[in-house]
């Protein structure tokens, strides 16, 4: 496999960590919108640069419908 | 109008009249403005709630609303295995349960389930297969749960297909055997408590898409928006399978799920050859023989969340080495047809059977790869829990709550794949 697929993109991390309560760690760590239609993913090129970056994938067809650095906004 | 009764009698009565008298199994009523309860998605765990409800509960005003027709989901899409050798003493009390409901259930609702307990064989290929399995045997016989370790030509000797070479690339060091274990007719299932509760009054309403979650003022269920209009209800169980977030996301509610195409395929039809069902998680093989003598084979799930309900065929490629390693005669078979299901998966791996945070919104969800064994027990579990407005013990630990609370059931790392 060429790519990897690394689950919903934009999920930041919450901090200061000793001052996150449980419900927010639980959003983070296991609550996902597990959309149907067009979804935020991260996607690895793992037998290639090995870098992450974020795609909009429609997951009613797989197709891919725009690819994105990490760290920059969804594309409208 | 009277049920008719299935029995050896009216069986070869209607064949010698030339099957010109069977009824409709089901009625197929409009939805009515208001029901006490609504159960979302009509397939084996869903038409089982109603059922349940219905005949355990005492509530007769229900409706099980389904988007196409009742069991073309995943209850038509397995592999119809059963089982319910799980490591943990909360996961084997809740798959026993279910094991024992369907140990009655072509009694109980007068349908043949096509039960067939003829084992299931779960294969050991490595040394730390070994010790796990031998484990899970431990684990289960402490919890009152049949299982048991084979030997290789033990195992050759339940399973004659299996090839036991300890020069292939994966070697059979070992099984598994819960002889308890073993398949139904997945149609049967739905058919079956769909024509139960329907005798009970539950209205089965198909083509019925839910497209919205209406709340009221406090906060509580008030009803469902549907492609057939709006109807009300106080007490709404969702039990949608892969579109559960969907649904969910209806009311505001964010589950820990994710939703993936899992593959099955089966062979030309052949003679009888297969006695039992072999599984194994370590090369990702499922293989058992349908009555009508094709061999059922499961794949594993794709690498990516997806709704489109078919899946990479590099995934059966995989699966079909392994079988054609463990059983070479089976190489020169031709595949007849392979299709794809939606699951949803937690991250543990074991279900959510749960109240929500919104009142009169019940959860039946995160089955994964492994729901249709456990649909009895689901269902009958499932309709406890929105009768009572509270869990009933075995499934009380199935909380959506167990993930911020960190009380995991962790069958994900048990069984380290897919079950």
């Amino acid at each position: 496999m060429e790519f990897t697929h690394g689950g919903e993109a934009h999920l930041v991390r919450p901090s200061p960590p000793a001052q996150v309560d449980d419900d927010t760690w639980t959003r983070f760590l296991y609550m996902r919108d597990n959309l149907k239609g067009v979804y935020a993913e991260r996607w690895r090129h793992a037998r290639g640069c090995g870098q992450f970056f974020n795609a909009l994938r429609d997951t009613t067809t797989d197709h891919f419908v725009a690819v994105y650095k990490r760290g920059e906004p969804r594309p409208r | 109008m009277r049920k008719q009764t299935f029995s050896a009698l009216s069986l070869i009565w209607r064949g010698l009249s030339g099957h010109r008298s069977w009824q409709q199994q089901w009625r197929k009523p409009e939805p009515k403005t208001r029901y006490d309860a609504i159960i979302v998605g009509g397939g084996g765990h869903g038409l089982g709630a109603a059922y349940y409800l219905a005949q355990e509960h005492g509530l007769s005003n229900i409706a099980v609303l389904e988007k196409g027709w009742i069991g073309g989901g995943n209850t038509g899409r397995n592999t119809t295995i059963i089982r319910s050798y799980y490591l943990f003493s909360e996961s084997a009390a809740l798959y026993d349960h279910s094991l024992k409901l369907w140990e009655d259930l072509s009694r109980a609702l007068n349908y043949n389930m096509m039960f067939s307990q003829r084992g299931v064989m779960m294969l050991a290929h490595t040394v730390h297969d070994v010790q796990v399995i031998k484990r899970h045997v431990h684990a289960n016989r402490c919890n009152g749960v049949d299982n048991e370790w084979l030997e290789p030509a033990q195992a050759k000797a339940f399973c004659p297909p299996l090839n036991i070479a300890a020069n292939i690339r994966y070697p059979v060091l070992g099984a598994a055997l819960q002889r308890r274990g073993g398949t139904a007719r997945h149609d049967a299932v739905a058919w079956g408590y769909a024509r139960a509760a329907d005798a009970l009054g539950v209205d089965i309403i198909e083509n019925c898409e839910v497209t919205g979650i209406r709340r009221d003022a406090g906060g509580a269920v008030a009803g469902v928006e549907t492609s057939r209009g709006y109807i009300q209800a106080r007490k709404v169980g969702v039990s949608a399978a892969g579109h559960t977030s969907v649904v969910m996301r209806m009311a505001g509610v964010q589950l820990p799920l994710e939703s993936f195409p899992l593959q099955a395929l089966v062979s030309e039809p052949i003679k009888p050859i297969f006695p039992c069902v072999v599984m194994s998680n370590t090369i990702h093989a499922y293989i058992s023989q349908s009555d009508k003598g094709e061999l059922v084979i499961g794949a594993g799930t794709d690498a990516y969340t997806s709704y489109t309900q078919r899946g990479a065929l590099h995934i059966n490629m995989h699966t079909l080495d392994a079988i054609c390693e463990l059983f070479p005669e089976f190489r020169r078979l031709r595949m007849l047809r392979n299709w794809g299901g939606i699951v949803d998966v937690t991250p543990d791996r074991s279900p959510i059977i749960a109240k929500t945070a919104v009142p009169g919104l019940y959860v039946n969800c995160g089955w994964g790869t492994g729901g249709f064994k456990a649909t009895p027990g689901s269902a009958h579990l499932f309709a406890w829990t929105m009768a009572h407005d509270e869990p009933h013990p075995i499934n009380a630990p199935f909380t959506i709550e167990r993930f911020r609370d960190g009380n995991l059931i962790d069958e994900a790392a048990a069984a380290a794949v897919a079950h």
